[in-house]
């Protein structure tokens, strides 16, 4: 570029936008590795499949539309969404829902909106949505962790259902998935169970959230922490959204512990780590100041309460989050600094 | 020290690299053959003249004075003959050329007569501010701001505070570090005359704490003068320390309003090296001919050298021991701020304190130039609390309303923003192009304006002029008339016949009535065929209707 030097200034800082996507690829790595090791090789099939047509929309599209396609591609952010959708997906999705997912994600939710940078939802987010009303019971056949299975799901086995739909003569998918930890709290919930009777009879649930889940999230956690030590986010989202979110569950739980799970169990369970850290921080479709980060993310950790314990779905963290992709723009607008040498801000 | 610092919000921890050349010790340049003199060296008028190819002329003579209020003299920086007065390339971000007086050095350098001032004291505040506006003082921190304007407070305001900026914020420039550490009893002799002409109560040296030999000088220098109404403000490094906005918020406190002046909160804000400046002009009668300038960056020997103003840049160079071989460009000033040098043989003026040789090393972003994510990371950095992005994308879609409405003329170019943007994103250069385009559009309002007053004025005075010799001639008619007496009455009624027939004729033709005049089309149309429809129901001449309304159209 000949004009990126033409004037002052001279310097820059070794931070680009491919840097901080890789730098988010990176974080997530640990806890991909878990998933690995608890529920089998099911997710790093998602997250193949969803980088292999994650790229190559990209790069139709972007022919498409004539614009440049290397360095659109090499900036990551497309391998960044397939990686958070192939994350959020069922770890034995069949290939052809996580297809459809990141192409909805990266054609309607990211190009059609003129690309990176210019999309108002996080794509991940509206690919998943997306899937979750289109195809509810895909979306929620869960694999259950390796330890609780009673059925044995070999990688062949695996290799067949994700691309053909067909398990081993012998093995049915009730031998091998099961609700999630957050599914049944709400099922046993809605029966008339208490809290605790629910978390005692299970073996889905383990002292924070549930078992395999609760690692899977400590890791989320701690790549988020690492991406707070390396100055890629700020700490305003995650803070608002789990804060929010332990506030209000503390609450709930305080009055009554028998019919509201307590503020460790939610941020522990389902998508609320990933969420808080990873895609709550989304820059673009997120809010832009640190104050409007903190709203941000306090509205969504709200929205996941809220949902969870009154709507009609167990999890809700994609939903939040693209409730507030809506509010970003009213919530920058309200959230502007006080510039220098102005006595209010307008 | 225990004075509470205030902060200023964003701003950036550099890497410094003032080690390059803050060692040397500031050494006089070599006297060029000849001395390209600048008119235009400040913020306001060119000087004017006052010299003539051929004259000769000592070192230290005015060769210009300076023109209208904000304006300042310029001098010769050495004796000789003035060879031209002709344009010539400048130290300019635009590259054009502009009038400079042309100097032959004789090599004597022998001084004109100089009037030094023996008791500052003795003078009044405002023959101080003649003797520093006759030496040509301009801010010599980079802005180039006649300095007595800024020692002139008006009857209105009372300065409270003083504040010699010592920050020197920018990387690799070393000048004010050097003078600070070499000069501080002249930096100190100016701070005491600047604030008798201010009449301030309080004044003080901020430096920022990456110099601790600068702050340890010039605080020995107080101890050794005894001098104790002068303070050393210690302030952390932190890019853009050295602005003035931002210097004032933290030694103060207090912020200087948007679109105001620091006097508006009796604060005046001066640079240590025009401090010194006013010294060598009061107390030596020396005008303002030379200035210290850091040549680093990619040059052999980093130096600081005490540089004539006016000695060809391209001159410096081989004293520096020449450019390294992966020189991009040289730059004016600093990294962040600076601008690019179009021609080496452009002269130093007074406002140049830094030539850095650039190598494309200094620059560590990679990549291409990617669309803005949104990062915030701008916003983050900016220290005046702007949305550097959302003045982008309005820059960008040429919505001059809205990047106003986003406070674009606080932005004080300071570069953080773009240091930072991960897409690698020029943000400054946009920022620059809606000023300017802004600027561009209120001068030309401002011509149309004019133009549209003149013509209204022209066609009020033609239309009163003739109002006035229709008035003379009916006035000489009636008197003609009154002559001859009251007699021909059938010729009157005559003429009389004619005029309502021609009148009537007139509005036969179709004249249209004032009050439709600023319809739009449509309503016109429309009226037009009611009018038609009504003449045709009156069974009146048909053609006459429809040839109104296709007029109308």
């Amino acid at each position: 570029m000949a004009e990126i030097n033409s004037s002052s200034p001279y310097a820059h800082n070794p931070q680009n936008v491919t840097g901080v996507m890789l730098a988010v690829v990176y974080a997530l790595i640990p806890a991909t590795l878990a998933y690995v090791w608890l529920f089998g090789p099911g997710v790093l099939l998602n997250i193949g499949i969803a980088a292999v047509f994650a790229l190559s929309a990209e790069a139709t599209i972007l022919a498409w539309r004539g614009a440049p396609v290397r360095p659109a591609l090499s900036d990551g952010s497309a391998l960044v969404t397939a990686l958070l959708l192939g994350l959020a997906l069922p770890p034995l999705s069949p290939w052809w829902l996580t297809t459809v997912g990141i192409l909805f994600a990266i054609i309607i939710a990211k190009q059609l909106y003129g690309g990176l940078g210019f999309n108002p939802f996080n794509p991940a987010m509206v690919g998943y949505v997306a899937l979750l009303i289109s195809f509810p019971v895909e979306m929620t056949t869960w694999l259950a962790p390796e330890s609780l299975r009673s059925g044995e799901l070999g990688f062949g086995a695996m290799l067949s259902y994700v691309f053909t739909g067909n398990l081993p003569v012998g093995l049915t998918l009730d031998s091998i998935t099961a609700a999630t930890p957050l599914d049944e709290m709400k099922t046993q919930l809605s029966l008339g169970q208490t809290v605790n009777e629910i978390r005692s009879a299970s073996p889905l649930f383990a002292q924070f959230g549930g078992t395999g889940w609760q690692v899977i999230n400590g890791l989320f956690l701690l790549g988020g922490l690492w991406l707070l030590a390396r100055r890629v986010i700020t700490w305003h989202a995650p803070v608002g959204l789990l804060g929010m979110l332990f506030l209000l569950a503390g609450f709930f739980h305080f009055f009554d512990a028998g019919q509201y799970p307590g503020p460790v169990f939610h941020i522990a369970s389902g998508g609320v780590l990933l969420g808080a850290f990873f895609i709550a921080t989304d820059p673009t479709s997120g809010a832009t100041s640190n104050k409007g980060r903190l709203v941000f993310g306090a509205g969504a950790g709200a929205l996941i309460y809220l949902i969870r314990t009154f709507g009609g779905f167990p999890d809700a963290v994609a939903f939040s989050v693209l409730l507030m992709n809506m509010a970003a723009p009213t919530i920058d607008y309200y959230t502007q600094p006080r510039v220098y040498g102005h006595i209010r801000k307008d | 020290m225990s004075r509470q610092l205030s902060n200023f919000p964003g701003g950036l921890h550099l890497p410094g690299h003032k080690e390059l050349s803050v060692g040397e010790a500031v050494a006089a340049a070599e006297i060029p053959n000849r001395l390209i003199i600048p008119l235009h060296q400040h913020i306001g008028a060119a000087a004017e003249p006052l010299v003539e190819a051929g004259q000769k002329v000592l070192k230290g003579e005015m060769l210009a004075k300076a023109k209208g209020f904000v304006s300042a003299a310029v001098h010769a920086s050495s004796s000789g003959t003035i060879l031209a007065i002709e344009d010539r390339p400048v130290a300019h971000p635009s590259g054009l050329p502009a009038l400079c007086i042309v100097l032959e050095t004789d090599g004597e350098d022998v001084w004109c007569e100089r009037h030094p001032v023996e008791d500052y004291h003795s003078l009044d505040p405002s023959a101080l501010r003649n003797i520093i506006r006759d030496a040509g003082i301009v801010g010599l921190g980079g802005a180039g701001f006649p300095a007595y304007i800024k020692l002139n407070p008006g009857a209105r305001t009372a300065v409270d505070t003083l504040i010699l900026n010592g920050a020197e914020c920018e990387p690799y420039i070393t000048c004010d570090d050097r003078l600070m550490r070499e000069r501080a009893d002249e930096i100190i002799a100016g701070a005491r005359i600047m604030r008798h002409a201010l009449q301030a109560s309080k004044s003080l040296i901020a430096i920022e704490d990456n110099k601790p030999e600068a702050i340890a000088s010039v605080r020995e220098a107080l101890e050794r003068l005894d001098i104790d109404d002068i303070e050393v403000v210690e302030v952390p490094t932190r890019y853009p320390m050295g602005g003035e906005k931002q210097l004032i918020k933290v030694v103060t406190g207090k912020e200087v309003p948007s679109q105001g002046l620091p006097l508006d909160i009796g604060v005046v804000c001066h640079n240590v090296a025009t401090a010194a400046a006013v010294h060598r002009s009061v107390e030596l009668g020396e005008p303002l001919i030379s200035r210290i300038v850091t040549l680093t960056g990619g040059v052999e020997r980093p130096r600081n050298l005490e540089v004539r103003i006016g000695t060809p840049i391209e001159e410096l160079l081989p004293q520096a021991g020449g450019l390294s071989a992966n020189v991009e460009r040289l730059i004016v000033g600093g990294p962040m701020m600076g601008f690019t040098l179009q021609h080496r043989e452009a002269p130093v003026v007074k406002t140049v304190n830094c030539i850095l040789a650039a190598t494309r090393e200094m620059d560590a972003s990679r990549g291409p130039v990617r669309p803005c994510i949104r990062c915030g990371a701008c916003a983050e950095a900016c220290p005046v609390s702007l949305l550097p992005q959302q003045l982008y994308w309005y820059a960008r879609a040429k919505d001059f309303d809205k990047v106003q409405d986003y406070n674009l003329f606080d932005c004080i170019e300071c570069g953080c923003c773009a240091y930072v943007c991960p897409s690698n994103l020029p943000l400054v250069q946009f920022y620059r192009f809606a000023k300017t385009e802004i600027w561009s559009q209120e001068r030309e309002k401002k011509a149309s304006d004019l133009a549209r007053e003149r013509h209204e004025f022209r066609t009020a005075r033609i239309e009163r002029e003739k109002a006035e010799r229709a008035a003379r001639m009916a006035r000489k008619k009636a008197a003609v008339k009154g002559d001859q007496g009251t007699g021909d009455n059938a010729k009157k009624d005559a003429i009389k016949a004619a005029m309502e027939r021609a009148k009537a004729k007139k509005e036969g033709a179709g004249t249209q009535p004032k009050n439709t005049e600023d319809l739009t089309k449509e309503q016109r149309r429309k009226l037009a065929e009611a009018k038609a429809r009504r003449e045709k129901a009156l069974k009146d001449q048909a053609p006459n209707g429809a040839s109104g309304g296709k007029e109308e159209k």
